[in-house]
């Protein structure tokens, strides 16, 4: 009997070697954890489970029965979070490099199937070589059945991808879409195609790093939603952007002890808006501020900058956080800056985040990069999600709301449930000088009547109270209780309770 | 006494002044450039006056703009700060036509010390003690061996033409007298066509102690003891103390008198202060008299209990001093460290930029001294370019100069300033600089001891320790935080460990927490235990922990497993981490800083609006080289490093796209 029971410790540890000794040395000296490391230190310590570990391949092509590794490669199971439940799977680079079989496919969509059945998140450790080639098709076949499930899972449950090794071919298509990307900086990449085949093709010379490393993918692709250092950092990172998440979409935003003041004034905020019109502030500032503790999971940081997107907490609950960037291109809505707004707003709306708009945008970028980008459909993208969206959404005005661009930011007229706006805000059909030049281009040559016409216009104009007095702006509030404010307009909306039109899916132009 | 007062200058002085003023029930106008338009003294004052563009040569420093404030509000007194037309005799002599008193000395008094020559003249006649030398010419190296004879050794050759150290020597000998002489003289005449030479006194170990006097209109002068401002860089006093560790009781008098024998000499009024150098053996010499408040005049207050601007105040209304001499004792200790908007990680760059967070110590009494800051500046409030770079002056008293060396340790640590470039670390790296806590200073300390600048201050065993056991029972309470979200497993919930791994500052640390109902108990791995108490939470910036029953204050900030603390001068990444996660954690790669660009590449599309360095400059981390407007905004990009410009490739008014090259670096 002892023998027996002694039999399972042995399996398990031969299970748990992987791809043996000489292998982890390896992946260790790549700078790169193995996946029961990364799964130890993405869990609480103790709590994962393991799924499938002796499971292994039914090839038998190019004498793969010879080689049957105990997990196929992949480490399954769940675990907690800080006490909360997820589900994970991590790909083992030290056996056959971490490629996917049929098997080690089977293992994935067994845990995603629990997650969206039970309501918890997967996280996805991705650290693979791609496919299997020895299984060629039933290799393809294990891709789509993975794929298959993270669209079943999308919107259900929130996928995070971690891309800590390789991630190349059709394999990037499950990262891409599940809901955030993480990359680890030098040690990962992404692409459909590599460098070889780039090469072969285009005749284009270039790296791995360059074509799909994580600064790529941070700035320029927006593949990635953000960048670690190394393993254990985006390890530790991934846990805190978990305590922001709900476990499903049938869950409200989690809540947990807070240690500051929901009444709490920062005089500071008073003085945010210089007094030049045309001098940028740092919206970083307010966010902070404004936020539970000032602390801030910012998504995308690198990308299209112009517009920030990230989780902080109010009261303890999870708010999603979209914000115009006076600092870079002056806050104004692009292509870019709309794709990334989008589909955060969509993410949050799915998962009961409340969104949290601050505004200051003068107005949508000009030009025929942009024309001939297609921005009149990528702007479109997040109209349409701050509108069909029905959690909680509270927006305040800071300064510049221009034209199309202060309807599309959380205006009243798309649902917004508490409009507000500072004193300093200026709501208008276009800026002072812009719509002088239009409205008296009779006068245009007549400078001292231009600049009269213009002063006229701001007093008019450039001020909270036009928009107030319609109704579009609810309240006109001071900038240092915005705090006390919006925590106070979203415990208002704890029990707001609103569906669309039934529909089988909208029709967003994508 | 006066109903109305109007304080023409600006920043923590002008609040200084108010302060008294109001105290005092009389009330105040302030006066205003552009750029101070939301100052605090604006704000302060019962009334202000706009006087015009932000530069002082087109506001503060305007005489007849003062004047207008004045007519326009009805002061019937001005107090002008210190700086600015504070030595003004010009000034002075304006108010007094119109009938305006001027809260300083007499005119008279002005010129007199305004000028080098003359005010030595003076000093010598009044018989104070001054740098002893020879002006006359010295015909040969016998003459001159006679003279250093009477002067007394070490003496200094100079050249009467002479600057930047050429034709100077120090000679410590006759022999050395002769040879300097003859060297001095051949470097003089080959340089400046000029070989006259003359000699005076060499001071070595030269401490700055400096006199502060009040006098009354009714022939009263006192002197309210010495400050010592030898922490200086650059000639910018950075750390002032009184009394002088350096004096003794004879030397004080000695000085005081001496002192006061000038003023009355000139007929002097108000406050002043007269400038001594004093060397290694205690000899002291006049330098210059400053006719005015002087900055660093609060550790004078806080020894003698005197308030000087009070006193200037009444004397100005003619008033007689309301003490003696012999009332004027020295009680206790007090230190002022100025609080620079400039970078020391940055060689002392001015730094601008809006205060986003600003939170000085809180002043008044402690449990074991006083703190107080006089500053003109508020959280959320913008540092300009046109101004002085001080932004605060930060004072502590102990009954003995170590307690207030503590006290202001600790105030400092408590001091948080964000949002701009501030020397507080480095302010914080003297209070804990042996030679400075010894008292064993001069002039040079700073040269001597910051040769190559300042880049944080490093910590001992028994400090890092010391923090170790407090971020590890921070972590501990922001771990167990974690674990009390929403959605938790019933019964299945995370236990935090006890064991944790901290390091920092190249040392790591194993320790195990203990908590009970009144704090923690943090072991090291040599059973060395630290008591920890706190009510520190996170998100808490200031963390003021008791730690062995020391007080310590941390400034803390999140970090991926983590705290960024900052205390004590240092700057401090500080890891927590569990003991599984510290032993994978060493297996990652230690990552070099990434290779910043030779090339300013333009972040943005737009318009170089300006370029502000040349071809061939120097140019220091964080200082600006050229400005983008973007969508109408204008964008300062500033140099990632220090480093020199090769080339320029972008010209002002140029369109640029992302990426385009602006400059290259060498």
């Amino acid at each position: 009997m002892k023998d027996i029971l002694a039999q399972l410790e042995t399996r398990r540890d031969a299970a748990r070697q992987g791809g043996g000794a000489r292998r982890i040395a390896a992946q260790h000296a790549k700078g790169k954890l193995t996946a029961r490391e990364r799964v130890e230190l993405l869990l609480d310590e103790g709590s994962f489970e393991e799924f499938d570990m002796f499971v292994a391949h039914r090839c038998t092509d190019f004498n793969m029965q010879d080689d049957r590794p105990a997990g196929d490669g992949v480490v399954t199971g769940w675990g907690t979070v800080n006490g909360r439940m997820v589900y994970v799977f991590s790909q083992d680079f030290t056996v056959f490099g971490g490629s996917l079989s049929e098997t080690h496919a089977q293992k994935i969509c067994k845990i995603m199937d629990m997650a969206i059945q039970n309501g918890a998140p997967v996280i996805g450790i991705n650290d693979s070589g791609g496919a299997r080639i020895q299984e060629g098709v039933a290799s393809l076949a294990g891709y789509a059945e993975v794929f298959q499930r993270n669209i079943m899972a999308s919107g259900v449950v929130p996928q995070i991808s971690l891309i800590m090794g390789p991630c190349a071919g059709g394999a990037v298509y499950s990262p891409a879409m599940t809901d955030f990307i993480f990359m680890v900086k030098d040690t990962s990449y992404m692409f459909v195609t590599g460098p070889d085949v780039v090469k072969t093709v285009t005749n284009e010379v270039v790296t791995a790093e360059e074509l799909g490393g994580a600064a790529t993918h941070t700035r320029k692709s927006s593949v990635a939603d953000g960048a670690f250092e190394n393993d254990v950092e985006a390890l530790a990172e991934t846990r805190r952007l978990i305590d922001f998440l709900p476990l499903n979409n049938r869950e409200k935003a989690p809540v947990r002890p807070f240690f500051d003041d929901p009444a709490r004034v920062d005089k500071s905020l008073d003085t945010l808006i210089p007094d030049n019109p045309n001098q940028p502030y740092d919206m970083k500032e307010l966010i902070a501020k404004i936020a539970d503790e000032g602390d801030f999971f910012e998504i995308q940081a690198a990308f299209a900058a112009n517009i920030i997107t990230g989780f902080i907490r109010l009261e303890g609950q999870s708010v999603g956080v979209v914000a115009n960037q006076p600092m870079v291109l002056a806050g104004c809505l692009d292509i870019d800056s709309s794709r990334k707004a989008a589909r955060f707003v969509r993410f949050c709306d799915a998962f009961e985040i409340p969104i949290l708009t601050l505004v200051d945008v003068p107005g949508f970028m000009p030009g025929t990069s942009q024309e001939h980008g297609g921005v009149i459909k990528h702007g479109a993208k997040l109209l349409f999600a701050y509108g069909e969206a029905t959690v909680p959404k509270v927006t305040v005005i800071t300064r510049k709301a221009y034209g199309g661009a202060y309807d599309v930011m959380a205006s009243k007229h798309l649902r917004g449930d508490f409009n507000y706006a500072w004193p300093t805000a200026e709501i208008a059909v276009m800026g002072a000088k812009g719509a002088v030049e239009i409205l008296y281009r009779s006068e245009l040559g007549d400078k001292d009547k231009i600049a009269a016409r213009v002063r006229d216009y701001e007093d008019r104009f450039a001020n909270p109270f036009v928009a107030a007095e319609k109704g579009f702006i609810d309240e006109v509030i001071m900038p240092s209780s915005t705090r006390r404010r919006i925590c106070r307009a979203f415990a208002a909306l704890r029990t707001k309770k609103l569906a669309n039109p039934w529909k089988k899916h909208d029709n967003i132009p994508l | 006494m006066f109903k109305k007062i109007l304080i023409a200058n600006r920043g923590e002085i002008a609040c200084r002044v108010i302060k008294s003023a109001k105290k005092m029930g009389i009330k105040t106008v302030a006066v205003y450039s552009d750029a101070d338009r939301n100052a605090l003294h604006v704000r302060m004052a019962d009334e202000a006056v706009h006087i015009g563009p932000s530069p002082a040569n087109q506001s503060y420093i305007v005489i007849d703009k003062i004047l207008d404030a004045v007519r326009q509000t009805g002061a019937e007194a001005v107090h002008p700060g210190y700086g600015f037309l504070s030595e003004n005799k010009a000034f002075a002599a304006a108010l007094e036509q119109i009938g305006v008193v001027f809260i300083g000395p007499p005119s008279p008094a002005i010129e007199a010390m305004g000028d080098k020559i003359t005010s030595k003249k003076l000093a010598m006649e009044a018989g104070v003690s001054t740098v002893p030398g020879y002006m006359g010419l010295i015909a040969d190296g016998d003459e001159a061996i006679k003279i250093s004879g009477e002067i007394g050794y070490p003496v200094m050759i100079k050249a009467s033409a002479g600057g930047g150290g050429k034709g100077m020597r120090i000679a410590w000998s006759e022999s050395e007298v002769r040879e300097g002489f003859q060297s001095s003289k051949n470097e003089a005449a080959s340089s400046f066509g000029d070989d006259r030479i003359f000699i005076e006194k060499f001071v070595t170990q030269p401490r700055h102690i400096e006199i502060q006097v009040l006098a009354d209109q009714h022939g009263n002068t006192v002197y309210l003891h010495e400050r010592e401002c030898s922490i200086q860089r650059r000639n910018q006093k950075v750390i002032e103390e009184a009394p002088s560790p350096f004096l003794d009781a004879a030397t004080r008098k000695a000085m005081g008198e001496q002192a006061c024998a000038l003023a009355r000499a000139v007929g002097y009024t108000s406050a002043g202060t007269v400038e001594f150098i004093v060397d290694g053996a205690r000899n002291f010499y006049f330098l210059e008299m400053n006719t005015r408040l002087q900055v660093e005049h609060p550790v004078t207050e806080l020894i003698t209990g005197v308030d000087l601007v009070e006193q200037m105040i009444r004397v100005a209304a003619g008033e007689p001093l309301p003490f003696k001499q012999e009332d004027l004792k020295i009680n206790g200790w007090a230190m002022e460290s100025r609080l620079y908007a400039e970078d020391p990680y940055r060689n002392f760059l001015p730094s601008i930029g809006r205060l986003t967070r600003y939170r000085p110590p809180v002043e008044g009494p402690t449990a074991t001294g006083i703190v107080r800051n006089d500053t003109g500046v508020f959280e959320g409030g913008e540092i300009s370019m046109f101004y002085d770079p001080m932004i605060a002056k930060l004072c502590t008293w102990g009954p003995t100069r170590a307690d207030a060396i503590n006290e202001m340790r600790l105030a400092l640590d408590t001091f948080e300033v964000e949002g701009i470039g501030h020397n507080l670390p480095f302010c914080s790296a003297v209070m804990d600089h042996p030679r400075f806590v010894s008292g064993e200073i001069t002039t040079a300390f700073i040269a001597e001891e910051f040769p190559d600048g300042f880049h944080g201050a490093t910590l001992d065993e028994d400090m890092l320790r010391r923090v170790a056991a407090a971020c590890a029972a921070m972590n501990r309470v922001a771990e167990i935080r974690r674990t009390r979200i929403s959605g938790t497993m019933d019964n299945h919930q995370r236990r935090v460990g006890d064991a944790w791994v901290v390091s920092l500052q190249d040392t790591q640390h194993r320790v195990t927490i203990a908590a009970d109902k009144t704090g923690s108990t943090v072991t090291f791995e040599d059973g060395a235990e630290l008591r920890v108490q706190s009510d520190w939470t996170p998100g808490e910036s200031l963390a003021r922990l008791t730690v062995d029953g020391a007080l310590l204050v941390l400034k803390s900030t999140k970090i991926p497993m983590g705290f960024r603390i900052r205390l004590r001068g240092a700057d401090l990444k500080v890891l927590v981490q569990s003991p599984r996660q510290a032993e994978l954690y060493a297996l990652m790669p230690e990552k070099l800083p990434p290779d910043t660009s030779k090339y300013l590449l333009c972040p943005m599309p737009g318009l170089i609006v300006s370029i502000s360095v040349a071809e061939g400059d120097e140019v220091q981390e964080g200082q600006p080289l050229a400005t983008v407007e973007a969508m109408k905004m204008e964008n300062i990009l500033k140099a990632e490093r220090k480093g020199v410009v090769r080339k320029i490739t972008a010209s002002t008014g140029a369109s640029l796209k992302v990426d385009d090259v602006i400059m290259e670096f060498e």
